[in-house]
């Protein structure tokens, strides 16, 4: 089993969209809020996801695929 | 003598003894250095600092490692400057400019990698790591030099051969990687979770961003040990920003100066503003944006501190500015041309921003203003090499020096009236 820790940014329209909830029937992936800020023009939910190494793989390119954001927990790393 | 106790999330607020970790285990929110500031009371006296050595380690009673401990190449205590022709030509009475371009390799990130590179052989890590495309790199690979450890430093395959070439002298293992930004970020957070390195802003965060507090500590003393009225600084992560204004703070906790408010205003380019951006919204909320400017050292689209920032200039009654590339040149030229200081292009984004803020009335005229200058413009001479004039090509006689000028300039030399 594997832990990933992420960041998920949602904009505008999939505010209402229930991502995580979709990602937790498709996949076999527990998701584990652990701090969030929603708008009603957008919002991130920080989480950690838990399985199989390659499940959480796919369950984050098919967030991606839903168009949103999906960055490490550390935000950018990469400097000037 | 430090007195860093623990390290608290800035969200949650739970503590953690002082060990390599950057996010609370419980919120994964960022964790800051934690000092018990009432033991200093008495102990930090401004006799003390000014005895200390000519570098940022003058101020060590403040940073999260001992003087004694400290990998130091001999940064900071950098020039503060006064500078009556730039302030003419943007109309401001009593601007400074601190110079951090003078810094061993030639930016501020020497501030925060001497006090990560400390404090990660104080951990008994070997390995010193980062992901940059430029300043960090230069800086990370140095201090490992200086303090033996080995260097790992991660680029973008595409990056210019002489940022390559400014990290490389010192030799570290250079990795370039192939890939969009977003690849390089994520392969490096994966690469920090994994292997038992300090990489500087990811495990080592908290107190690698403890260094550029020494900006702000510099800059009261060699003002006379009084704060500014106005900071501007260019704003990239965030994280220099807000540490900027912790420094100044800090010095009037412990009563070294008087308490006056600083007004806090960031600037970023235009091509990179999730900061100003959010700014001008007035919201908190920072959207994050593909970076596409000619500062690079300020490109980044998902500033971890973003919020921080937002918040330092809401609660200082700062504000914040985006200007564009062609301001950036201008503004690089500007200072050069005026106070003899040759910027890299973060820099320009500086004095263009600050530009734009006294147009806007945002900076008053009379205010005590300092403009944080962090990296010097060796480093990205291509940015302003297209509109410089080129040199004149004479043959080795004065007629045709004379003739060359008259061309140009439409008169002749001064000497020749003389």
């Amino acid at each position: 089993m594997a832990t990933v820790r992420t960041k998920f940014t949602f904009l505008d329209q999939l505010i209402k969209e229930p991502i995580i909830w979709k990602l937790a029937k498709e996949f076999d992936v527990v998701t584990n809020i652990r701090r969030a800020d929603v708008t009603d023009e957008r919002g991130w939910v920080i989480l950690e996801l838990e399985g199989d190494q390659d499940e959480i793989e796919r369950s984050l390119d098919w967030v991606r695929e839903q168009n949103v954001r999906v960055d490490p927990v550390y935000e950018d790393v990469v400097e000037g | 003598m430090s007195v860093a106790r623990k390290l608290r999330c800035r969200e949650c607020g739970r503590e953690y003894p002082l060990e390599p970790s950057n996010v609370c285990e419980f919120c994964f929110g960022p964790l800051e250095v934690v000092y018990d500031y009432a033991a200093l009371m008495g102990h930090v006296t401004r006799e003390r600092i000014e005895a200390g050595p000519p570098t940022m380690w003058r101020y060590a009673d403040l940073l999260p490692v001992d003087a004694e401990d400290a990998v130091d190449i001999g940064t900071g205590y950098t020039p503060l400057l006064r500078a009556p022709s730039l302030g003419r030509e943007l109309g401001l009475s009593r601007l400074y400019i601190k110079n951090d371009c003078v810094n061993p390799t030639w930016s501020f990130k020497d501030r925060v990698v001497s006090v990560a590179s400390s404090v990660a052989r104080d951990f008994e890590f070997r390995t010193l790591a980062c992901a940059s495309t430029g300043n960090l790199a230069n800086s990370v690979a140095a201090h490992a030099a200086r303090a033996g450890l080995d260097a790992c430093v991660f680029i973008p395959a595409d990056l210019e051969r002489s940022k390559i070439i400014g990290s490389a002298v010192y030799g570290p293992t250079l990795v370039a990687v192939d890939g969009s930004y977003d690849d390089v970020n994520r392969l490096c957070s994966e690469l920090g979770d994994k292997y038992p390195w300090a990489f500087v802003n990811i495990n080592i965060r908290p107190y690698y961003a403890e260094g550029s507090k020494t900006l702000g500590h510099e800059v009261c003393e060699q003002l006379g040990w009084r704060a500014p009225d106005h900071c501007i600084a260019p704003m990239a992560s965030g994280s220099l920003f807000t540490k900027i204004y912790k420094g100044i703070k800090e010095l009037a906790w412990l009563g070294l100066i008087d308490w006056q408010p600083t007004r806090m205003s960031g600037a970023q380019a235009l091509g990179c503003s999730p900061i100003a951006e959010a700014y001008d919204r007035d919201s908190w909320n920072i959207r994050p944006q593909k970076p596409d400017t000619i500062a690079k050292s300020l490109a980044i689209g998902n500033p971890a501190d973003g919020y921080y920032a937002l918040k330092t200039m809401r609660d200082t009654n700062g504000s914040a500015t985006a200007v564009s590339d062609e301001e950036i040149i201008k503004g690089i030229q500007l200072l050069s041309e005026t106070e003899g200081i040759f910027a890299e292009t973060a820099g320009g984004v500086v004095i263009s921003g600050l530009r734009q803020l006294v147009r806007e009335g945002r900076v008053g005229p009379d205010e005590v203003v300092v403009a944080f200058i962090t990296g010097a413009g060796l480093k990205t001479q291509e940015a302003v090499a297209p509109v410089l004039k080129p040199a004149l090509t004479v043959e080795a006689n004065i007629e045709s020096f004379e003739r060359a000028l008259e061309e140009r300039e439409g008169v002749l030399p001064l000497t020749k009236a003389v």
